[in-house]
């Protein structure tokens, strides 16, 4: 830890401002500027962020290359089963009205929620998967080169 | 607002649009979940048999000239994305679907070959996505969803193509130059549906060709047909644009290939159909301008081009690449003449060609199999070694010169027809010229093929890989004496198009 | 004001009024002449990204309104009700072909990381002098014996 001792402290506690801004972005995405796509990419940095300071090793422990595949795949089915349930209850692909009948607006919020988690998640993954494909094929570089 | 729309319950049958894409897309993450090669070969022909399923029910449904309709999420257009299937859509659906099973039949022995084994799950969830694209493109009468399935179904295509990698490392440059020539057209393409939207306001196809009715000689309208038209050339590989095909098609995966000659071009070329009839008004000036002077002429010259460049083509996956852009001519050349019967002969060519160069790449990639390597010098005699395989070969080539009783003669005849309908016989011998050239490079194989020693070290193949090639061989004659399936309903789909 | 006065400005407000395809229209020939010109891989992504990004400008300005604000509904929460929205839609479009942009950005390099790995250079001439040079030696006897 003698390197970068003030780098990896900043780093530390920026990934968990930054996933929770990502959270939040995420969350108040159907009714203020927001949603999955940009709310996966801020929590991708984060894990992005981590691997380029803490070295790759260490950012996959805490995600390995198998869970950043299937989470991908994960977020996708999500938001293609939201559809299929309306379409298995009556209403056409991706009416959300299918999730709470009586109220059809409120099934809109719902609706809205869930696909954008399986976006988000799609497009966090992807963005993790793309860093380590990437990061992978390079020479690691020692500290002493830097 | 979707609340206020009356709810009525749909049945499994009305959802037939939709399902018959998003079955493909479901199963793609299913099988990188589970992550097993058989798993994943199991579900992927499950779905593709589910798609064919869906497709045949589709086409029966419309083959009357009935129109399905579908409003994505309950929102009605011109607001929401509407899926509309007619004669035209459900024969191109049909195709799709047909290939993707037999392809994916054939590829559960010969995919082993060039790919290795702990690619395959990935391999299968990317021709998954591709089947999802063309299927989208197709089915969708939105045109800001037929650019995103587009580019679903390309993206997806580029990294099967790179996947040529491990038997010839030149598939990875084939592949880049493909995404980039893609992503240019792409984005031409874009190009073209912003200006439609800034016109009309509407992205729905229907919605547009009554605005821009109102709009009369819209210059913002016009340039948007001319990005369209040149980021389709690219797409559909219309010969000036078409420099990213034989690389693309000769260092892919045999079933890639397969699968893409048979499918890809042919669904650019429906998405220009689609735009000329039933977005754009083609009894427009510009239009039939455009047509008679640019398109008919390329068509022309790809129909000769294509076919002598194949002539001198000692890497046989080159030469039936080369094919397929005479035979894309011959299809642009059908469209170009803006009539009802050259319409209708250019859709009959798409299918019969789909099904004609499907087996012939078949054929061609069970002789690699053995082989090893796609040069003429290689099938010597392969005629006595593989006797069932090498006949399949000599139907689809059969048909692909146009021979009366093979499915290329009806489709030939019918754009032969429709040019001398229009008067225009100089290009009726250009049509004849070229099935002669074909004539040429099928014959050249031929001989190879049967005119030599037969070969110690090699047999024939096992019965998982020959079926599907007869499946598709049969499929050539079939359609070349049962013309109910194709030209009835093309007729049916250039009535509704007009 | 005289006739060549009134030409003057004619042509300067067909400038002016027309900046955003001014600027559209550099970009995307900027971008296409990257594509076609150069014959390093990654510029060549470059020059693609430079051309998809005139196509997002190009979209965004369909959207702009003059004197329109951004489309979120608080205003009329507030109890106004004569506020200028620009058009959302386009800028909803764009989200989508700038993803579509960045998957193909991404596949690009992935290539061109293959391409390195197999090659060693990523100028396209080189590698094509490699391929030439590879076919020749493997069929220096005779063009139709061929070995994989």
């Amino acid at each position: 830890m003698k390197h970068h001792l003030i780098l990896k402290v900043i780093t530390k506690f920026m990934v968990g401002v930054i996933i929770l801004f990502g959270l939040y972005v995420q969350f108040h995405g159907d009714y203020s500027p927001g949603g999955g796509f940009q709310a996966g990419v801020i929590i991708a940095a984060a894990f992005i962020l981590y691997g380029i300071v803490m070295g790759l090793e260490t950012v996959q422990k805490v995600v390995p290359i198998w869970i950043a595949q299937k989470g991908a795949a994960i977020g996708v089915l999500l938001y293609a089963l939201t559809g299929v349930f309306s379409v298995v209850f009556g209403y056409e692909f991706l009416n959300y009205a299918a999730i709470s009948p009586e109220h059809p607006k409120h099934g809109q919020h719902y609706g809205i929620i869930i696909v954008e988690l399986g976006v988000g998640i799609t497009v966090s993954f992807v963005m993790i998967a793309i860093y380590y494909s990437f990061a992978d094929r390079t020479p690691r570089l020692d500290d002493n080169e830097w | 607002m979707a609340s206020e729309i009356k709810q009525t319950v749909l049945h499994l049958s009305d959802h037939l649009p939709i399902l018959q894409v998003v079955v493909p897309m479901l199963i793609a993450p299913i099988i990188v979940i589970f992550n097993n090669r058989l798993i994943a070969w199991l579900l992927s022909f499950f779905g593709t048999i589910i798609c064919l399923i869906i497709s045949v029910a589709l086409m029966w449904a419309t083959a009357d000239g009935s129109v399905l309709t579908y409003f994505l999420g309950g929102w009605v257009p011109p607001v929401g994305i509407e899926y509309r299937i007619d004669a035209a859509n459900s024969i191109l659906l049909f195709l799709i679907s047909v290939i993707s099973v037999i392809v994916m039949f054939f590829s559960s022995n010969a995919l082993i070959s060039e790919v290795p084994k702990e690619k395959h799950t990935l391999f299968y969830a990317c021709f998954l996505l591709c089947l999802t694209g063309l299927l989208g493109v197709v089915a969708t009468a939105d045109i800001f969803n037929v650019f995103v399935f587009l580019e679903i179904s390309s993206l997806s295509t580029y990294v099967l193509v790179a996947q040529g990698s491990y038997v010839d490392r030149r598939a990875l440059s084939a592949s880049f130059n493909y995404l980039i020539m893609g992503t240019i057209g792409a984005t031409f393409f874009v190009i073209g549906i912003g200006f439609i939207y800034m016109a009309t306001g509407s992205l729905n196809m229907m919605d547009i060709s009554e605005r821009a009715l109102e709009l009369g000689n819209n210059r913002t309208i016009q340039a948007g047909f001319a990005f369209i038209i040149v980021g389709m050339g690219l797409k559909l590989a219309m010969v000036p644009l078409h420099i990213w095909l034989p690389n693309a098609y000769s260092f892919a995966p045999t079933v890639v290939t397969c699968f893409l000659a048979a499918t890809a071009t042919k669904v650019a070329l429906y998405v220009l159909i689609r735009f000329v009839f039933s977005v754009f008004n083609y009894q427009y000036g510009f239009v039939s301008e455009i047509f008679l002077f640019l398109l008919m002429p390329l068509g022309i010259i790809a129909m000769i081009v294509g076919s002598v460049i194949a002539i001198f083509k000692q890497n046989l996956k080159k030469l039936l690449a080369y094919s397929s852009l005479a035979q894309i001519g011959y299809m642009v050349l059908g469209l170009s003449l803006l009539s009802e019967k050259g319409l209708s002969a250019s859709l009959v060519h798409m299918v019969n060609h789909g099904f004609t160069k499907a087996a012939l790449f078949m054929a061609l990639g069970a002789f690699i199999i053995n082989t090893k390597n796609p040069y003429l010098s290689s099938i010597k005699g392969l005629g006595k070694a593989m006797p069932l395989t090498s006949a399949a070969f000599v139907v689809g080539g059969l048909s692909l010169i146009g021979v009366p009783g093979t499915a290329g003669f009806i489709s030939k005849w019918l754009l032969i027809e429709a040019v001398l309908e229009a008067g225009y016989w100089v290009v009726a011998v250009a049509i004849l010229v070229s099935s002669l050239f074909a004539v040429i490079y099928i014959w050249k194989i031929v001989e190879v093929l049967y005119f030599n020693e037969k070969p110690e070290n090699h047999g024939e193949l096992s019965f998982y890989l020959v079926s599907p090639i007869w499946i598709l061989a049969l499929f050539c004659i079939f359609l070349g004496l049962n013309t109910g399936l194709t030209v009835d309903i093309a007729n049916m789909a250039a009535e509704i198009l007009f | 004001m005289t006739m060549s006065g009134d030409m003057d400005s004619y042509y300067l407000s067909f400038i002016y009024g027309h900046l955003p395809y001014w600027l559209f229209i550099i970009l995307m020939l900027s971008g296409l002449f990257i594509v076609v010109s150069r014959g390093n891989l990654i510029k060549k992504i470059v020059g693609l990204n430079i051309f998809q990004t005139s196509v997002f400008m190009f979209y965004i300005s369909i959207g702009k309104i003059s004197g329109g604000t951004a489309p979120i509904l608080l205003d009329k929460a507030a109890g106004k009700t004569d506020v200028l929205y620009s058009n959302p839609l386009p800028h909803v479009l764009i989200l989508t072909a700038i993803v579509v942009g960045i998957a193909t950005t991404a596949l690009g390099l992935a290539l061109i990381i293959r391409i390195r790995e197999e090659y060693n250079t990523i100028e396209e001439d080189e590698i094509l002098e490699m391929d030439t040079q590879a076919y020749r030696a493997k069929n220096k006897d005779n063009a139709f014996e061929i070995e994989t």
